[in-house]
């Protein structure tokens, strides 16, 4: 063991040198791998928006085809919120969490059915083309309270922003069985078809429990055993789609391009 | 391979297992034993944070202050741990989403503490890094048992693989909802205690 001639001078040194020398360690992993953890990162996002829009069969789990559909045929565009106008910015950059924190960057919400606390002023939505070059899916982002944490995930709307493509969540904590069902692939099966907004233009989309009527367009069943992440989709969906969400960028959207022949 | 350094290296996987004989590390076998992947994703990483803790506390284990000695321990293995936690975020970027907080725990998983403590400060690194992953491969031994339970009954699948077709899936079998929890993982390494032991009975402890 260590020798006997122990002073404070050199335990204050053994410690310094030890400490340096984890340091370099640390931090060289870090900036080494970071590029590759970024890349990670940014794939992961993309595959999702790829899974939303219906385009992920196409393109395949392989990386490089992911990134090349994704570059290919969806456009991120920065929006503001209150405003639903595009405005400039780098979607890229853009970090949702990041600026839900920052209070110049976000608003605090005085109706707050998501759970969410603070909403960012902007958001990034994505327009997904077809071959053609005409929008057929857009996909908006989303987040919510479930019954353990923040579930984020994506929405993928139909060119009349009305009709849902399908409901994907990327990151969640709920409990594995119940509440992760909102992985499961049966259940992501529910919602292509349904619709957001009723007649009045509420958005009125639901989990319903104990199953769906056939007939509902806009409800889906509730995931059994997971009646609070349940309730918490339903919350997330009815804010985002909202007017304090993306309603008046759906609105603006729809305007500007009905008379493109879109319907 | 002499025998004494296979002995070290095989001897915690079943005869001084460090979950099952000195009930070390426990926690974090509840929480990432859900799946097979998880488990051994966190296996090798506890095999190599214990592994190479060991070396390099052994390397300089005679230049330690003892009166400081815990915190450069600890020092040493915080830092490991970032490093594979930086390295599976890096290679592994799914697992690591699932398994990050965890394996930021393994600071302070005891397995890693007290080989460090009672081997690696008395031995030679080469003997004490096999003692690291000999430990490692203990804890990764009972961690991918459970797994395997757990990820069997409570989910019906091995490797995200389904093997029996659960109910919500259109299949016949109706997962265990107790096994999905982490507590449940008590009740299997139980189980294993108890079959080790009826095995080797000198394991069992004298009143």
């Amino acid at each position: 063991m260590s020798n006997n001639k122990e002073t404070f001078g050199k335990t204050v040194g053994f410690v310094f040198i030890v400490c340096v020398v984890c340091a370099i360690l640390v931090s060289f992993s870090a900036v080494q791998l970071k590029p590759l953890q970024v890349a990670n990162k940014l794939l992961d996002q993309q595959t999702k928006i790829l899974e939303a829009s219906k385009l992920l069969e196409a393109s395949g789990k392989d990386p490089k085809s992911i990134v090349a559909t994704f570059n290919k045929y969806v456009e991120a565009k920065m929006i503001d919120l209150d405003s639903g106008e595009f405005i400039e910015g780098n979607p890229v950059l853009f970090d949702e969490r990041r600026n839900a924190r920052d209070a110049d960057k976000s608003e605090k919400l005085e109706n707050d059915p998501a759970g969410i606390n603070r909403r960012s002023h902007d958001a990034v939505v994505y327009l997904v083309r077809n071959d053609a070059g005409v929008v057929e899916t857009v996909v908006l982002p989303i987040v919510g309270s479930g019954l353990w944490d923040l579930m984020y995930g994506y929405v993928g709307l139909e060119a009349d922003l009305n009709t849902i493509r399908s409901v994907v969540y990327s990151d969640h904590k709920e409990t594995p069985g119940l509440g992760a069902e909102v992985m499961n692939p049966k259940w992501k099966a529910l919602w292509p078809g349904k619709k957001i907004y009723n007649a009045a233009g509420e958005p009125v989309v639901n989990l319903v429990k104990g199953g769906a009527k056939s007939d509902d367009v806009h409800g889906v069943d509730a995931l059994s055993g997971a009646t609070l992440t349940s309730n918490g989709v339903t919350r997330t969906l009815q804010f985002w789609f909202g007017k304090e969400g993306y309603a008046p960028f759906i609105a603006k959207y729809r305007a500007a391009n009905s008379n493109g022949g879109m319907n | 391979m002499s025998s004494e350094a296979k002995k070290v290296l095989t001897s915690p996987i079943v005869d001084n297992n460090p979950i099952a004989l000195q009930v070390l590390g426990i926690c974090s076998a509840l929480a990432v034993t859900s799946s097979m992947a998880n488990a051994i994703v966190m296996s090798l990483a506890v095999i190599l944070v214990t592994a190479f803790s060991n070396l390099f506390i052994s390397m300089i284990r005679n230049f330690i202050p003892s009166s400081v000695r815990i915190i450069v321990q600890m020092a040493i293995i915080a830092s490991l741990v970032i490093v594979v936690d930086q390295v599976l975020k890096a290679f592994s970027y799914q697992l690591s989403k699932e398994l990050s907080v965890f394996v930021g725990l393994i600071i302070t998983n005891c397995i890693v503490m007290g080989r460090a403590e009672a081997f690696a400060m008395k031995e030679k690194p080469v003997v004490s890094f096999l003692d690291g992953i000999g430990n490692g491969l203990g804890y990764g031994a009972i961690l991918v048992t459970v797994a395997f339970f757990r990820e069997l009954f409570g989910f019906g699948s091995l490797f995200g693989v389904e093997i029996l077709p659960l109910i919500q899936n259109d299949g016949w079998y109706q997962a265990n909802g107790l096994l999905v929890l982490p507590f449940s993982s008590f009740f299997i390494i139980g189980l294993i205690i108890w079959a080790i032991r009826q095995w080797k009975p000198e394991q069992v402890e004298k009143d």
